[in-house]
């Protein structure tokens, strides 16, 4: 057989044995997929009430400003109240003072009556200003039809996708960098370390295998993985919490394969370290999870004080998980992508060159 | 020419000097052991063989081809076993030996033949963690022999396991040689050494000893034989007394004899109708090792 065909089917068995392997243990699979996932779950169900949390409104009574508003503005209303309709002002009151329901409107007269209370304020902007803009609005229209003359000014809102994205779409680019970066780095700790154990790694430094394929086969796995983390959480974010990727999304996959390689490095700097496979998938959570504390994949840092913004700026997660949600949510083109890409070769190129310095074939 | 040729190798840790100049030749088709206490260097020596570990002097041919560097071509001429249970995890023993089939581009009907041959066929499907000691002995051999190699390197592949599980062992590694392939192993169990190799190397303290044939080596030794009888089947006074017993004194077992003329000692002992429970021990390499180094053999 000729030497490349040897390779390739070295290079098939490697990545065949490494991927059962993982398949195999429980602890892995639980750790790189199924933790991140409830965290998902966890998120994704907490802070969807959130965000798309309607004003409740009692309407008591006929109201003819709500029944005939203009169209356009009919839209408007709905998207922002949730109305329910009562014919006992008593009861409606009831409800808003013991905050089953945020407003209570009547119509006297040509007076529209609103009822709240101050224990929501934000809430309570919101219904006093949606409120008189509804009425004036409606003025305004039935001036126009009176006179016969269109308002000089007119007012439309067109949606911008913000800093302040729904819960699910900020959370599943973070997670999902966060489920990568732990099972790249803890898959190459615990293969160095526990081949390094079992001197697997010296037994195939006398097979004809070259370390090339080696390295090739457990890099391949472990892209694999991610990309089967990436389709899982993207699938389930979709499919349960109402997850819409952007444009570009698909420039996610070299990010997220890039990010990999970084990942792995770190985890063959834990591996070069430590002196047992414990010890080295220890080591990996040390540098992993507090990273992810300060790299936005639990919560934004758009907050966060200046500093710790400039110390999240050196960790490579930051600029992993910026990229997946530039792309993948924020609409950004494929170019936003490039530069954390940069930034996360260059740490895989560094680190891996360190722990090459500090690779060892044997723990004695 | 010999398949392996060993000159002058040494290696040091620091202030440990593991081998310490040794020189060596192993015949084609020849079953060669290094015998030797733990710490003996045996396993550095045969590491530097292997090519695993650059000598810090001598060099080492194998099949005619330098060992150090790393050569591609030797590779797949050779077959190793290491000390410890080097597998994939969490593969099954079928899985294990294939994949390592493909790294020696060898077929998987070798693979399967070979799980034949070592007696795991009914382990096939069982994952490595879950092998015993012996089964895992007999999988990590099998891999090193999958690719049909033209020498094979065993360390010490009978370390840490039951005696009958050892003996079962033998049945195999006896066989290994029978195709002209040449075996090296090494072990520190004398009877191993006794049954299985056709010569024999005695280390100690990182330097070779004496090599010959375990018949030769004791032989040459003129070791005294022991004959043991029942307690209480003779006085020891009156064994010293006996013509041919150079000593006698009391064991556990009973009254040891140490004599160079077993014959005449046992036609005494017939005589006098002394023979219960008789028991002869001829001298063995463990008597060898005392002689060369002069204190016992620890393993």
């Amino acid at each position: 057989m000729s030497a490349r065909g040897s390779g390739r089917s070295a290079f098939v068995a490697l990545s065949l044995a490494i991927f059962k392997g993982f398949l195999r243990d429980k602890g892995a699979v639980f750790f790189s997929l199924v933790f991140p996932l409830m965290f998902l779950v966890l998120f994704g169900g907490v802070f969807s009430d959130q965000d798309q949390s309607k004003v409740d409104l009692i309407q008591v009574g006929e109201v003819r400003l709500v029944d005939d508003l203009p169209d356009g503005v009919d839209d408007a209303f709905a998207q922002t109240f949730d109305v329910t309709t009562s014919d006992d002002l008593d009861d409606a009151l009831e409800q808003v003072r013991k905050g089953d329901a945020d407003v209570a409107i009547e119509q006297r007269g040509d007076e529209l009556v609103a009822h709240y209370t101050q224990t929501e304020q934000v809430k309570a902007a919101i219904t006093q200003g949606t409120l008189s803009a509804f009425v004036d609005a409606t003025n305004v229209a039935q001036l126009a039809a009176e006179s016969g003359r269109e308002p000089t000014y007119s007012f439309k809102a067109e949606r911008v996708e913000d800093e302040s994205l729904t819960a699910i779409q900020f959370v599943t680019p973070g997670l999902l960098g966060w489920a990568v970066a732990m099972s790249a780095a803890f898959g190459a700790a615990a293969t160095l370390q526990g081949w390094r154990q079992s001197k697997l790694l010296r037994r195939l430094q006398l097979s004809p295998v070259r370390t090339s394929t080696m390295v090739a086969a457990r890099i391949a796995v472990t892209v694999a993985v991610a990309l089967i983390q990436m389709t899982i959480f993207l699938g389930l974010g979709a499919a349960a919490f109402g997850l819409t990727l952007t444009g570009s999304w698909w420039m996610a996959v070299p990010v997220l394969v890039v990010g990999t390689l970084c990942f792995m490095s770190i985890g063959l700097l834990a591996g070069a370290i430590a002196k047992t496979t414990e010890g080295a998938v220890n080591m990996a959570n040390f540098f992993v999870l507090p990273m992810a504390f300060l790299s936005g994949s639990f919560f934004p840092l758009d907050t966060a004080p200046g500093w710790l913004r400039a110390v999240s700026n050196l960790l490579p997660l930051k600029h992993l998980n910026q990229a997946m949600l530039d792309v993948m949510v924020r609409g950004e083109g494929p170019a936003s992508a490039l530069v954390p890409i940069a930034i996360l070769g260059g740490f895989a190129v560094v680190v891996t060159l360190v722990a090459a310095r500090l690779f060892r074939w044997d723990t004695t | 020419m010999p398949a392996i040729v060993i000159d002058d190798l040494a290696k040091s840790y620091g202030e440990l000097t593991a081998v310490d100049g040794v020189s060596l030749e192993v015949g084609e088709g020849e079953f060669f052991g290094i015998l030797g206490p733990n710490g003996a260097g045996k396993t550095t020596l045969l590491e530097m063989v292997e090519g695993l570990r650059r000598p810090d002097r001598g060099n080492a041919t194998v099949l005619g081809l330098p060992v150090w560097p790393r050569n591609a071509d030797l590779l797949p001429r050779v077959g190793v076993q290491l000390q410890a249970s080097a597998f994939f995890e969490r593969l099954t023993a079928r899985e294990q030996l294939r994949t390592f089939a493909s790294l020696y581009s060898v077929p998987h009907t070798a693979a399967d033949e070979w799980l034949e041959r070592v007696g795991l066929l009914d382990k096939a499907d069982t994952r490595v963690e879950d092998l015993s000691g012996g089964q895992g002995q007999r999988l990590s051999i099998a891999c090193a022999l999958v690719h049909d190699p033209e020498v094979v390197f065993l360390d010490e592949p009978t370390a840490a396991l039951d005696p009958q599980a050892r003996r079962n062992l033998w049945d195999l590694l006896s066989g290994l040689n029978d195709s002209g392939r040449t075996v090296v192993l090494t072990t520190h169990y004398m009877d191993e050494a006794e049954v299985l190799c056709d010569r024999v190397a005695i280390m100690d303290g990182g330097r070779v000893l004496q090599v010959d044939s375990p018949a030769a080596l004791v032989r040459t030794l003129d070791a005294p034989a022991r004959i043991t009888v029942a307690p209480g089947a003779v006085a020891v006074e009156e064994a010293r007394g006996m013509v041919g017993v150079d000593d006698a004194h009391e064991s556990v077992d009973g009254v040891v004899l140490t004599t160079r003329s077993p014959g005449r000692v046992l036609a005494l002992l017939a005589e006098r109708d002394r023979l219960d429970g008789v028991r002869v021990q001829a001298g063995t390499l463990e008597d060898v090792f005392l002689d060369l180094t002069g204190r016992a053999y620890r393993a």
